[in-house]
């Protein structure tokens, strides 16, 4: 029987869930289909607005009122500030308590592994007690054998960015020893099981090696490895032990807050009756006329034909390889959709490292309905939307807009889709 | 003379450093200074070929014979710089067959090993070459790492009482009666500044305050500042006509050759691939430029690198490129000899004794000459600064090991010893040579990796930082980290928060950002295809999950920490909101 849905969402992350839960809303049968695992797993789980406006001013304290000064082509702009809000209401939906932020419109500031704050607008209830305007006292914990987090240099740097609390760092080595290089995963594992160290559970025992450190200290933080499938237990356990709050700092990949939001929105995706199939790309489309009939995917050399009525392209920006590049150009790869980009590569980058790079803003140009155009400014097909990173106009990592971008993009490309195929 | 006798040289390039190393064994009391870190200029910007000789055993030679004996030396002393990889000299159908022929004879006549090969033989040896290759010639060429040959060079001129100083340029050189008397050197101000081990021997180490001058006198100065030796002799009132012309490398994600493979053919561009360390370096272009520190760099010397050598090796058409650079070579004709074209100018040196030809005694410049004989030209300018100061030493660098180099055998039994994974171990052992032991087993604490892409661990780190301070591009050229595929995305930070706690986060946050930005300057010529995707990830963990560059650490407005989101607790108006929340029970998130 040939597969046919309603609505068809290509890619899985975090613009793509959303797009097809907002799409499921509406009553339509929904199928997700995505290659590989989502880029979740590099980001800090933090879920951003706009911490910052396109001209590098900020951080901006409310990003709502900071969408109305965005340029006309910025996906913001496109679907509006409404959508906007109604994408982090979802969000807000899909996650439930494990997130926090949603009670003010107000941007939150957390402490990053680099030792900055950066302006968000959704953090994990793990992060929360970390936030920056709280003017308790902090100490932060960082591991000997863990490079990515330096406490005692982070505590200096945020003192240099000037908290309102005052805060001490201490590297102290983790209670069960793995080889030199284990991944924040196998820490996570450590507390999840409490494995024995040091004659007790690696909770306590780890209490016991930050206890001597506390001074005034009311909150801990740690980098977020602190348990997986039991990190409710293990922050408990520790809160406890140590007479304070604990919370975590997102650091580099594999990040567990990343994969915990991907686990989050897969079981909403579940729960909503979308079908998943992952572990394929999508390597083409068969259309007709106007309109998209069906992509194919790419099943061990055999193509596979996925048809629908309705089609959202949520395939990711650069990183996610829903743009792609050669030294000729810039495309789309699926459908070809237009990205547009000098002739000349050596305008797609600024010779600052931080400058303002054309191709952080590389993605495809949306018409109202999110329908990405052609040249003449018409969408390529009636029937195709596109959602998050593949959608440019937006450098989401100077902007602090991505998490934002993908939620209003995903919202509303699922949500007309789904409207007009039922 | 009764003292011992001073001298100064002037660049931390293989030459100068090779210098530096020759007069400290004959028991000269040498100062180097290096505007830069060492390799600074020209010999950190090559590809990294340990000729054979072989790419001149029809043009020119005399050098040629140079490069085969001096192979054979450095493969002794400087074994843990140097894989012998071999190389190739590859003929396709297009290419004369009668250069071919005198190639091969120019090799014998040269006594370079060389062998011919069919098609099929080369095609057996390195299986990506183009099914239509005619025939190829193999040869002893190699690779060599530049970076590790020049820290050794230093290091063993500084355990002979050598003073090395980088980030210090020379703004002039001293002139006293007619006779150069030493140099004034302004020490630069920034996390580039190294701590400087002023007497190595009483292991004291001094800090040059940034932005300082220095009177620096000595008997005699060397002036190896290779495509800059212009720039100093207008400080002596001398003309030295050195003819920069820039080449363009472009680094391969991988290991595409794992010989070195020249086109062979009489002269041109983009001719050859030389595999190094987890890369493979494609070279090059020969053009005159007129500034060796301003000159453009362009995309179609990139594509034409990449355009040219598939011709060679198909595959590398849609290769990943990570980085390209330039590098400016320092050649020198005679005045007078009028060659128009940078690729027919000789590769030989050339020593320029400012007494003989300028009457201005007490300096000689070094010009021209090629890496591979660097220990060779460091040899010649010796006797004669020797000559000149009284010194009767011979030198004894072609027999004294390199160190890293002095126990050929230690590379052996890594694996285990160092509670290193094995590839990890392996990787170490080759950069540290016999240093190994002294490097890994002396660290105590927890030693884990800090740059993935090249295996360097927190103990190489923290041994680089030793010999070289806050540079982190010094610490880079050490031990490769962040010179791997990732471009430093996942580690540059990880290096910089080694200098901590010894050095302040002040010195930490600029050390970072001085590497970051040097990463970035290569990596802007490789942005297509995967390696866009890698520097937009790059981008997005040093931007977006960091925010360094919102850091408002380094932002002159302060941040209004009040006008953002507290908690819900705080937003309720509760004044004593945080209180003792957790201190009493412990678990209470129930807000």
């Amino acid at each position: 029987m040939p597969i046919r849905e309603d609505v068809l969402v290509v890619g899985g992350g975090l613009a793509g869930a959303t797009a097809a839960l907002s799409a499921a809303e509406t009553g339509a049968s929904v199928r997700l289909v995505s290659y590989k695992k989502s880029t979740l797993r590099f980001a800090s789980g933090f879920v951003d607005a706009l911490g910052y406006a396109p001209d590098g001013e900020g951080p901006i304290a409310d990003p709502f009122e900071a969408i109305a000064e965005l340029p006309a082509d910025h996906p913001y702009s496109v679907v509006g500030e409404d959508a906007v809000r109604e994408g982090f209401e979802l969000f807000d939906g899909v996650v439930g308590d494990a997130y926090r932020g949603g009670h003010t419109d107000a941007n939150a500031l957390l402490l990053t592994h680099g030792g900055t704050v950066k302006p968000t607008a959704r953090y994990p209830e793990s992060a929360a007690p970390g936030l920056a305007s709280d003017p308790r006292d902090a100490l932060l914990v960082g591991f000997e054998s863990l490079t990515d987090f330096d406490a005692p240099l982070a505590a200096r740097h945020l003192s240099a960015a000037g908290v309102p609390f005052s805060v001490e760092g201490v590297t102290v080595s983790f209670p069960r020893r793995f080889r030199a290089d284990a991944k924040v995963t196998r820490f996570a594992k450590a507390l999840d099981r409490d494995e024995r160290a040091d004659g007790a559970g690696t909770r306590r025992a780890l209490a016991e090696t930050v206890a001597p450190h506390l001074g005034a200290a009311e909150r801990v933080g740690f980098p977020a490895l602190l348990g997986d499938e039991r990190a409710d237990e293990v922050r408990a356990d520790l809160e406890a032990a140590l007479g304070a709050e604990v919370f975590e700092i997102p650091t580099g990949p594999p990040s567990l807050l990343g994969l915990k939001l991907e686990d989050a929105l897969y079981s909403a995706l579940d729960e909503a009756g979308v079908r998943i199939s992952t572990g394929n790309p999508v390597v083409d489309y068969e259309a007709d006329g106007e309109r998209v009939r069906a992509v194919y995917v790419d099943r061990k050399g055999q193509r596979v034909p996925y048809h629908a009525e309705q089609f959202v392209l949520a395939t990711g920006g650069l990183v996610g390889k829903g743009i792609d590049s050669g030294r000729g150009g810039v495309e789309e790869p699926i459908f070809g959709c237009r990205v547009p980009h000098s002739e000349d590569r050596y305008d797609w980058f600024e010779d600052d490292a931080f400058g303002d790079h054309a191709f952080a803003r590389f993605g495809v140009v949306p018409d109202a309905e999110l329908r990405p155009t052609d040249e003449g400014g018409g969408p390529h097909f009636s029937n195709l939307r596109a959602a998050g990173g593949v959608v440019g106009g937006a450098d989401f990592a100077a902007e602090k807009s991505g998490g934002g971008v993908s939620l209003a993009t995903g919202l509303v490309a699922g949500r007309n889709a789904g409207e007009e195929a039922t | 003379m009764t003292d011992t006798p001073t001298v100064v040289v002037i660049g931390g390039g293989s030459t100068g450093t090779g210098i530096a190393r020759d007069l400290a064994m004959r028991g000269a009391d040498v100062t180097l200074v290096e505007r830069g870190n060492l390799t600074h200029g020209t010999t950190g910007r090559m590809h990294g070929l340990l000729h054979s000789g072989g790419r001149y055993a029809v043009s020119d030679q005399a050098s040629a014979k140079e490069c085969i004996e001096e192979n054979r030396v450095l493969r002794d002393i400087a074994s843990h710089c140097v894989e012998m990889t071999g190389g190739l000299f590859v003929q396709r159908p297009e290419d004369p067959d009668d250069y071919f022929e005198e190639k091969l004879r120019g090799c014998r006549e040269c006594g370079i090993p060389a062998e011919e090969l069919t098609a099929e033989e080369a095609r057996a040896v390195e299986p990506f070459l183009a099914k239509d290759v005619k025939r190829a010639i193999r040869v002893p060429d190699g690779a060599i790492d530049p970076f590790r040959l020049c820290v050794a060079n230093a290091a063993s001129a500084e355990r002979h009482g050598a003073r090395i100083e980088t980030h210090a340029e020379v703004v002039d050189v001293l002139r006293d009666g007619g006779e150069v008397v030493g140099v004034e050197v302004e020490h630069a101000s920034g996390p580039g500044k190294r701590t400087s081990p002023a007497n190595a021997a009483s292991g004291q180490r001094t800090h040059q305050a940034s932005g300082t001058t220095e009177e620096i006198r000595a008997d005699y100065v060397v002036n190896a500042s290779g495509a800059w030796a212009g720039q100093i002799g207008d400080m002596a009132g001398v003309s030295v006509e050195v003819r920069p012309s820039k080449g363009v490398m472009v680094i391969m994600n991988t290991r595409q050759v794992d010989t070195v493979i020249n086109r062979c053919r009489p002269k041109g561009d983009a001719d050859i691939i030389v595999p190094h360390e987890t890369t493979a370096i494609l070279g090059t272009t020969d053009e005159e430029v007129e500034d060796p520190d301003d000159y453009p760099e362009e995309q179609w010397e990139v594509d034409l690198m990449i355009d040219t050598l598939s011709e060679l090796v198909p595959i590398l058409k849609g290769a990943r490129t990570i980085r390209s650079f330039w590098g400016v070579r320092p050649l020198y004709e005679p005045p007078g000899t009028g060659t128009t074209d940078p690729t027919d100018i000789t590769r030989d040196f050339f020593l320029l004794d400012h007494e003989e030809r300028d009457d201005l005694p007490g300096m000689t410049s070094i010009v021209g000459g090629k890496f591979t004989t660097y220990r060779m030209m460091a040899e010649k300018i010796s006797d004669h600064v020797c000559e000149k100061l009284g010194v009767e030493a011979a030198c004894r660098t072609a027999e004294v090991p390199l160190p890293g180099s002095e126990d050929a055998g230690v590379l052996d039994d890594y694996m285990e010893s160092f509670g290193l994974r094995s590839p990890v171990a392996r990787r170490s052992a080759q950069r540290l040579g016999s240093r190994s032991r002294e490097v890994l087993g002396g660290w105590s604490g927890a030693n884990p990796v800090v740059c993935d892409c090249e295996a360097v661990t927190r103990a190489e780190i923290h041994d680089a930082i030793e010999g070289s301070g806050t540079d982190l591009n010094a610490v880079r050229i050490r031990t490769r980290a962040s010179m791997g595929n990732c471009q430093g995305a996942f580690c540059c930070h990880r290096m910089a928060q080694e200098l901590h706690p010894d050095h302040d986060e002040r010195t930490v946050r600029s050390a970072l950002d001085e590497l970051y930005q040097e990463r970035w300057k290569g990596e802007r010529h490789a942005l297509w295809g995967e390696q866009l995707s890698q520097a937009m990830l790059k981008y997005a963990l040093h931007a977006t999950t960091m925010n360094r560059d919102g850091d408002p650490a380094a932002r002159d407005e302060a941040v209004d920490f009040g006008a953002f989101d507290a908690g819900p607790a705080a937003e309720a108006g509760s004044a004593d909101a945080s209180g003792d929340r957790a201190a009493t029970d412990g678990g209470d998130r129930a807000d």
